[in-house]
Order: C-alpha cells, then sequence, then structure tokens
C-alpha cells in the first residue's frame, strides 16, 4: 500500500505498472482527477491527511480484496488540467478493483482533511462542499454492501 | 486543562490564526461544549462558530463529532467541510 500527500505530479503508469508486479493480480482499477477550469491552492491537515486515507484503504481492504493500492493526492498551488489525484487498486478480478477504487474516491471527498481555495478573475473563494459528496460516501454504508 | 487549538482554510482566515494554546475549565469535555466556549469570545467567533454553521471537528487528528470528549492535552482542530479530491 502506498499513500502520499504531496507537492509533486505523478504519472499513472508508473504507479499501474508498480501494482501488476505479481502474478495473482488480475485487475488494476484507476481514478485521476484533475483541475477543472479555475486555477486552485489545495490546503491539507499534514499527519491527519495521511492517516484518514489509510483509515479508508483500511475500510476497502476489509470489504474488498484488495491486494495492492495507491493513493496519491497533491496539495498546494495547481493550475486547470493538472493532476490533483491517483487512486489506483489491484486485485484478482474487476469487481474487486472497481468498487474498491470507487468507495476509496467516494469516502476520499468526504473523510480526507483538504480544502480547496480557487482564484477566480474576481478574487480567490473556499470551495463550498457538496451535499452530492456526502450521500455518495453514504451509499457505501450499509456494511454488507459488496459492489455497486 | 490545556488544549491545543488548530484551524484550517476559511475559518484560519475567519480567526486570523492557525494555532492555539488555550486553558479551558474542567466542564468543557465534549467538542460541543468547546465550541460554545469559543463563541463566548463574540466578534469573529461567534460569526465563525455559531450553532447554524457548518464547523467540522478533528481530534488528535480524527474526525469528531459534536459529542466526541475532549481531556487535557489533546489537539482538537476546526475547519469547514473538506473538498478534496
Amino acid at each position: 500500500m502506498k499513500i502520499s500527500v504531496q507537492k509533486e505530479d505523478f504519472d499513472l503508469g508508473k504507479e499501474v505498472d508498480l501494482l501488476r508486479k505479481d502474478e495473482k493480480v488480475g485487475a488494476v482499477a484507476s481514478f485521476i482527477g484533475q483541475v477543472r477550469e479555475v486555477a486552485m491552492t489545495l490546503e491539507h491537515y499534514p499527519g491527519m491527511t495521511e492517516n484518514s486515507i489509510k483509515k479508508i484503504v483500511e475500510e476497502a481492504n476489509s470489504r474488498w480484496q484488495v491486494m495492492d493500492c495507491t493513493v496519491i493526492h497533491r496539495y498546494g498551488e495547481l493550475k486547470p488540467m493538472d493532476q490533483i489525484v491517483l487512486v489506483a487498486v489491484a486485485s484478482g478480478h474487476r469487481g474487486d478493483a472497481f468498487a474498491a477504487c470507487e468507495f476509496i474516491m467516494d469516502y476520499l471527498k468526504t473523510q480526507a482533511p483538504f480544502w480547496k481555495k480557487e482564484h477566480r478573475a474576481d478574487g480567490a473563494r473556499w470551495v463550498e462542499a457538496k451535499a452530492t459528496d456526502d450521500s455518495a460516501a453514504e451509499r457505501w454504508q450499509d456494511p454488507k454492501r459488496k459492489a455497486s | 486543562m490545556k488544549l491545543k487549538l488548530r484551524f484550517f482554510a476559511s475559518l484560519k482566515e475567519q480567526l486570523g490564526r492557525e494555532v492555539e494554546e488555550i486553558e479551558v475549565p474542567a466542564g468543557v469535555a465534549t467538542v460541543a461544549a468547546l465550541r460554545t466556549h469559543l463563541v463566548k469570545r463574540g466578534g469573529e467567533w461567534q460569526a465563525a462558530f455559531a450553532e447554524k454553521k457548518l464547523v467540522r471537528a478533528a481530534v488528535n487528528q480524527e474526525m469528531a463529532p459534536a459529542a466526541a470528549p475532549i481531556k487535557a492535552g489533546d489537539e482538537v482542530a476546526f475547519f469547514p467541510p473538506v473538498t478534496g479530491g
């Protein structure tokens, strides 16, 4: 498991290759989030950020077969089309890989302490949390739920 | 009892501080009680911690509901709902 909170960019190909280095892996699902249209600054809570992502990954691990997993989240100054976040999950089969990847992303949106400040022409403003992010995370709350 | 407070994002800007060591009465034993205690400072504090404002908290770097207990030496952080990802 690799969790990194960093200023630097990342390379999806390299990260996926690292997850494929096991003959038992039959599927790797990955997600990338990128900055849409407006430059922003991302602030986070060092220490808590890493711990909260670790807990989310552990929860995914308890629900699905997660053989390995990489989560990278950037902070600092980001411009439109910059990559922000990477979640990649290796598993034996695609169902577990897809579900765990989506679960980690949904929980990260509501549990990991990051805040976006957008820099628009008329000034900077903090992005407000969306209710749809809460509902995306809540649909996983039934612990028996295995996949969407 | 002594606590370490931390503030992030819009709350940090509104209150003009990131970190503060604070001494609170022993009766301030939960996150909700601490919030009420801070509202009493008035001004920006009252505005930032008013009941209708969505403020999240973490105790010792774990997300904490309003009823979460706090004890001497804890690090308590307040921040708006998160917007990462």
